[in-house]
């Protein structure tokens, strides 16, 4: 029985090895781009993507709720969920890590239903944003939490774009070279989250 | 009587700040290191190489380990024969997370309101625990903590009808829920017995335990045995990725408790399970 469990568990980690890609991506991101991405890819992303967490969020509900204009354009850009820590001397950025993202659940279906095309953070989703996620064609990728010096030196330049006040919670424009993702909800709605933890679960 | 100026702790609790956000104790390095062997899950053994690649740069380069540098909780055991000079011992405590939240380059994550949320820009206050014990020491200990994973801790106020396995599936309940969200692989400290507050204590001190040490105490160390080895079947994983590594260790204390109550908490820390401790 443990033969075949251990066959089992062989066969489905070869498969899933033969589907998982590394692939390389533009930001803002394309939509022939999303179409191909797979929950589970490995993914490096190079160009513009733009910061907020919970305080931004709130101001740009609050700005959407109140008619006026966002301060960064939507359409087909990534929203980066983190923080930094302030740079030392000569630096872009100090740490800069993933936030959890499900504190911003109760903005992110509105932004994806503006245009809103990628999201990078850490942790799980709630149902509504995984239906925008399938609504509008898009995409939920994982960064590595507590992993914010190494993923610091994949940000080249940034930038405070707007609510400058708001300090490490202000949005931010960075320019990132081969920033390290995975893709967690794909835009059929795959969740590698749960697919994952099944894949390893063991009945005690 | 030993005699210690305020201005030394403020000097002391300033680099303690600094050190534990750029270093992990060994125990933790050794424990990373550990699972980066023992991971049966290929993307979990990158997400592990990736933290090794992390620690590795946060040192060199002196970039703070992770980009949230916490909120800066620090435990402070107290000789009864240590008498303080040069100021308010709270304000020097204080003084000394400014210096190092300011000075360091760590991120300012404290708000003055919960519900007005204006940034304090310095991270104070910190939240400080005093303890006054015998002998004319100050033991400090400096734990920065992160809210990704202080989110997906947990107070249950069980009956003592509940007994080991409402304990221990209450634990597992605090696990499972924070999943990815706690930047796994975790470390678990559990606070059983005492009051609502008491426990919630033992289990953020539990914390600050090396991870290699088991409770003195034999039925405890049993439990954190079996505990560790159900969560790392849970298949979370590193970073909730899918994986052997869901915890590198879980850590109890325990404390005598009301004849109608057994509260258990459970205080979930990061990879990052920072602390910096100094004898003065």
């Amino acid at each position: 029985m443990q033969y075949v469990d251990f066959m089992i568990r062989y066969s489905i980690t070869t498969i899933r090895k033969d589907m998982k890609m590394d692939r390389y991506i533009k930001a803002p991101i394309s939509t022939e781009d999303i179409n191909q991405l797979k929950a589970g890819d490995y993914v490096y992303i190079t160009g513009t993507i733009y910061t907020a967490r919970d305080a931004a969020h709130k101001r740009m509900y609050e700005a959407l709720q109140a008619g006026e204009e966002l301060p960064i354009s939507l359409e087909h850009n990534i929203i980066y969920y983190m923080g930094p820590s302030p740079a030392r001397e000569g630096r872009p950025i100090g740490s800069a890590g993933p936030t959890t993202a499900s504190r911003m659940d109760k903005y992110a279906p509105q932004l994806l239903d503006l245009g809103l095309k990628g999201m990078i953070g850490k942790g799980k989703r709630s149902e509504a944003v995984k239906e925008a996620i399938v609504r509008n064609n898009c995409v939920y990728f994982a960064a590595v939490g507590g992993a914010g010096a190494l993923l610091s030196k994949s940000i080249k330049a940034s930038e405070v774009i707007a609510y400058d006040d708001l300090g490490t919670e202000a949005i931010r424009k960075l320019e990132v070279e081969n920033f390290p993702v995975i893709v967690v909800i794909d835009k059929d709605g795959n969740n590698l989250y749960e697919t994952a933890v099944k894949e390893f679960h063991i009945d005690d | 009587m030993k005699t210690i100026q305020v201005a030394e702790i403020t000097k002391t609790i300033r680099e303690m700040c600094i050190e534990a956000n750029h270093f992990l104790t060994s125990d933790m390095d050794e424990a990373l290191k550990g699972a980066c062997e023992s991971e049966k899950s290929p993307l979990g053994r990158q997400v592990l190489s990736q933290l090794q690649e992390n620690l590795k740069i946060a040192g060199e380069d002196m970039i703070p380990i992770c980009q949230d540098t916490g909120m800066a909780v620090v435990f402070m055991e107290i000789g009864q024969d240590v008498h303080f000079e040069g100021g308010d011992l709270t304000d020097a405590i204080n003084e000394g997370i400014r210096q190092g939240y300011v000075e360091g380059f760590l991120r300012k994550s404290v708000v003055r309101d919960p519900l007005e949320r204006e940034n304090t820009k310095d991270n104070t206050p910190g939240i400080i625990h005093y303890e006054i014990v015998s002998g004319e020491e100050v033991k400090i200990t400096v734990a920065p903590k992160g809210f990704g994973s202080e989110n997906m801790s947990r107070v249950f106020m069980l009956k003592p009808a509940d007994g080991m396995e409402g304990v221990k599936n209450a634990i597992l309940t605090a696990v499972k829920d924070a999943g990815p969200n706690a930047c796994p692989p975790m470390v678990v400290g559990v606070g059983i017995g005492g009051t609502f507050e008491k426990c919630a204590i033992m289990a953020k001190k539990a914390l600050t335990r090396p991870v290699n040490e088991h409770s003195s105490v034999p039925y405890v160390a049993e439990m954190e045995k079996d505990l560790l080895e159900t969560i790392n079947h849970s298949g979370i994983g590193p970073g909730g990725l899918g994986g052997s590594t869901t915890a590198l260790a879980v850590n109890i204390n325990t404390y005598p408790t009301h004849i109608a109550g057994l509260p258990v908490a459970v205080n979930i820390c990061c990879h990052v399970n920072r602390h910096s401790v100094r004898v003065l």
